[in-house]
């Protein structure tokens, strides 16, 4: 079976980058692909900005293919994705706002990063000189007899990030959420302009605090892909190892904070205990407690010894023991369930229109992992299964976590059982030339995508990292709808999405 | 649920022996609260927590202080939901410039004496993010800082013992 893009690229040949297909196409491939995106197997990946060219990367899930067009912008605008595609309109909104690229017939011509306190405009572009003026942004109007408005952040009242919730009510029930997000904007993508491999790898794992190990992962992957080297095998197990470990330390953590926002302390309480282990096996076996810069393009940078097994081995084996009973805990709390259970749903049809990853997309039937779609080492030899539920309510979002976390446990035993001996860090090496590259990574959250191009001094041209969140948090306006303001902070602690990392 | 609260009663506790303040932490201290106005916080600490823009390390690591290993509430220091509320702000990450203006607000709502203490590699001078378009620096680019914790992120042990440290250190009787 051939991709949905095969119809419109016909025999193109692909350009030698990496090991995915690259295209250049013109304005009109570029509509045709736009109208293309149904919301059912044709999944947009990703959308962004780079000096007088715009990209965007798609999936097909009928056959897992994963392609990235360029189009070339020499006059600064491009056919809007938007359009046709409302969860390109937000990318859209930051790629205007950083490189100055215009969607033409953009539904939302709004700035998303851009709050007018830069002093420039287009960082990224053609930067211009602009005094801050912080100018208010206009929010989308919900009209009605009874309607009224709670502003919420940037600052929350919990120990969470900065963003703004504008909710309008009616009594009790929301009939409208709109986020504005961009406070935590950093200008990484910036940063890593011109920047060296070990720099960007840096800024890479200081993108979303949670998912550093992931971060790292799709970054090196991505520079190994441009550079066509391959980490040893020792080093890829570790990094899953690694991976794996994140994901159990995010999704126990997740699951006692969503309980503790139904106001079930106990298992936050339990949870905590349980998180808080996995952090000091971390520390122990790997010398930091999220394994912040343990990877790096070419492998890794700490090996793993006989005394960092034997701790990840107690770790296990104390999760295993304490875990099935907070597991029944969950099950039998009639109070916790009525709380969670119908509680912000998310229809699958929209899950899968948005490409939803992680345990979003996966409590609304869509059971895409990068880990089993793109099959990367070690996963292809590992045994697991993707937990999907229909229900798409917290209650299921919380059920995925709980299998996932059964899966991972299994995983980090299957890992540790068949590490191979060996080297653990290749030198990278530099191109010969330009050279692209890209990596798509299942992170906790979902599948994380990094693409980069690397100049022929060995610097970083250009990366973009996409956080799975951004095909998240659109998702989470849609799911508040029609539940009542105290129900929020439950919908939003089970997505969990990534302020930092949607912010960049 | 009997079974689970019942083990917690009868299994020993795992909240462990508390850092001692931070050396650091203590000099720096002496030096930005000499000339302030001191009060005595007793055992009683409300802190209101501001992410101005970090990645979010430093946040789970805050979060950490309050499970059981910690246990931050057993010397008084709580995290409150308002600056109205609280005595301290913990503040972390480089400040953005989209942020920096809550985050001048958020200090002018807290009620005086009040401290702030900038936590992370960051906070203290944007770390690897400063000098980007976005960032306007450490957190002491905005607002007056009187102690920082550092690390990426530090972890709860070095934030406990920062936070002890400023404890001890305003409960001092202030210098002539």
């Amino acid at each position: 079976m051939a991709a949905f893009w095969q119809d419109i690229l016909k025999d193109r040949e692909a350009e030698p980058h990496g090991g995915w297909q690259h295209h250049a196409i013109d304005e009109s491939e570029w509509t045709e692909t736009a109208e293309a995106l149904d919301g059912e197997t044709a999944v947009l990946l990703g959308l962004w900005g780079d000096r007088g060219t715009i990209r965007m990367a798609l999936l097909d899930e009928a056959t897992n293919d994963v392609v990235v067009l360029a189009l070339a912008c020499p006059d600064g605008t491009y056919p809007s994705i938007g359009k046709h595609h409302a969860p390109a309109q937000r990318l859209e909104r930051a790629a205007r706002d950083l490189f100055g690229l215009t969607p033409r017939d953009c539904p939302d011509p709004r700035p998303w990063f851009d709050h007018g306190r830069w002093d420039l405009r287009h960082p990224l572009g053609e930067a211009a000189a602009e005094p801050a003026d912080g100018a208010a942004y206009e929010f989308l109007a919900a009209e009605g007899e009874g309607l009224h408005q709670i502003p919420v952040g940037p600052v929350h009242a919990g120990i969470i990030e900065p963003g703004h919730f504008r909710f309008t009510a009616n009594g009790e029930t929301v009939v409208r959420l709109e986020e504005r997000l961009g406070y935590t904007h950093k200008g990484i993508e910036g940063l890593m302009a011109g920047a060296s491999l070990d720099r960007a790898a840096s800024l890479a794992a200081r993108t979303s605090g949670d998912s550093t190990v992931a971060y790292s992962l799709a970054f090196a992957r991505a520079v190994e892909d441009a550079l066509r080297v391959e980490a040893p095998p020792r080093a890829v197990w570790l990094r899953a190892l690694m991976a794996e470990i994140e994901r159990l330390a995010n999704h126990l953590g997740d699951i006692g904070a969503i309980c503790n926002d139904a106001a079930f302390a106990l298992m936050l309480a339990h949870c905590g205990v349980l998180r808080e282990r996995v952090l000091r096996a971390s520390e122990a076996a790997f010398g930091h407690r999220l394994m912040r810069d343990r990877i790096v393009p070419g492998g890794v940078t700490t090996d793993l010894d006989d005394e960092g097994i034997d701790t990840i081995g107690l770790m296990l084996g104390e999760i295993r023991r304490r875990f099935p009973a907070l597991v029944e805990l969950y099950d039998n709390t009639a109070s916790l369930q009525d709380r969670t259970v119908t509680t912000g749903s998310l229809s699958p049809a929209l899950a899968r229109r948005f490409g939803a990853g992680g345990f979003v997309g996966r409590a609304s039937g869509r059971a895409f992992d990068a880990r089993r779609a793109c099959a990367y080492a070690p996963y292809d030899t590992l045994s697991f299964e993707v937990p999907v539920l229909m229900a798409g309510d917290v209650d299921a979002r919380v059920w995925i976590r709980i299998r996932e976390v059964e899966q991972t446990l299994s995983l980090v035993e299957q890992i540790l059982d068949r590490m191979p001996a060996g080297p653990i860090l290749a030198e990278p090496g530099k191109p010969s030339g330009p050279r692209e590259g890209m990596a798509l990574v299942e992170g906790f959250r979902g599948d994380v995508l990094a693409w980069l191009r690397i100049d022929e001094d060995g610097h970083v041209g250009r990366c973009h990292l996409r956080d799975p969140s951004w095909f998240q948090w659109p998702l989470l306006e849609a799911v508040i709808e029609g539940n009542i303001v105290a129900d929020f902070p439950l919908c939003n602690k089970s997505f969990n999405c990534s302020y930092s990392g949607h912010d960049l | 649920m009997r079974k689970l609260l019942f083990e917690s009663l009868i299994k020993p506790t795992l909240t462990e022996a508390p850092p001692s303040p931070a050396d650091a932490a203590v000099e720096e201290l002496a030096k930005t609260l000499g000339k302030q106005a001191r009060r005595s916080l007793g055992r009683s600490l409300s802190i209101r927590e501001v992410d101005a823009g970090s990645c979010n390390g430093c946040e789970l690591e805050i979060h950490a202080l309050n499970n059981a290993f910690y246990d931050v509430e057993r010397f008084g220091i709580r995290f409150v939901a308002s600056p109205r509320h609280a005595d301290m702000l913990l503040v972390t990450g480089p400040v953005t410039k989209n942020m920096a203006e809550a985050l001048k607000r958020t200090y002018d709502a807290t009620p005086g004496p009040k401290w702030v203490v900038a936590v992370g590699d960051c906070g203290l001078d944007g770390g690897c993010f400063a000098g980007s378009y976005a960032v306007a620096g450490g957190v002491s680019a905005v607002i007056p800082v009187d102690l920082h914790i550092p690390g990426c992120p530090p972890s709860p042990s070095d934030i406990l013992a920062g936070l002890l440290a400023l404890l001890d250190e305003t409960n001092r009787p202030a210098r002539s």
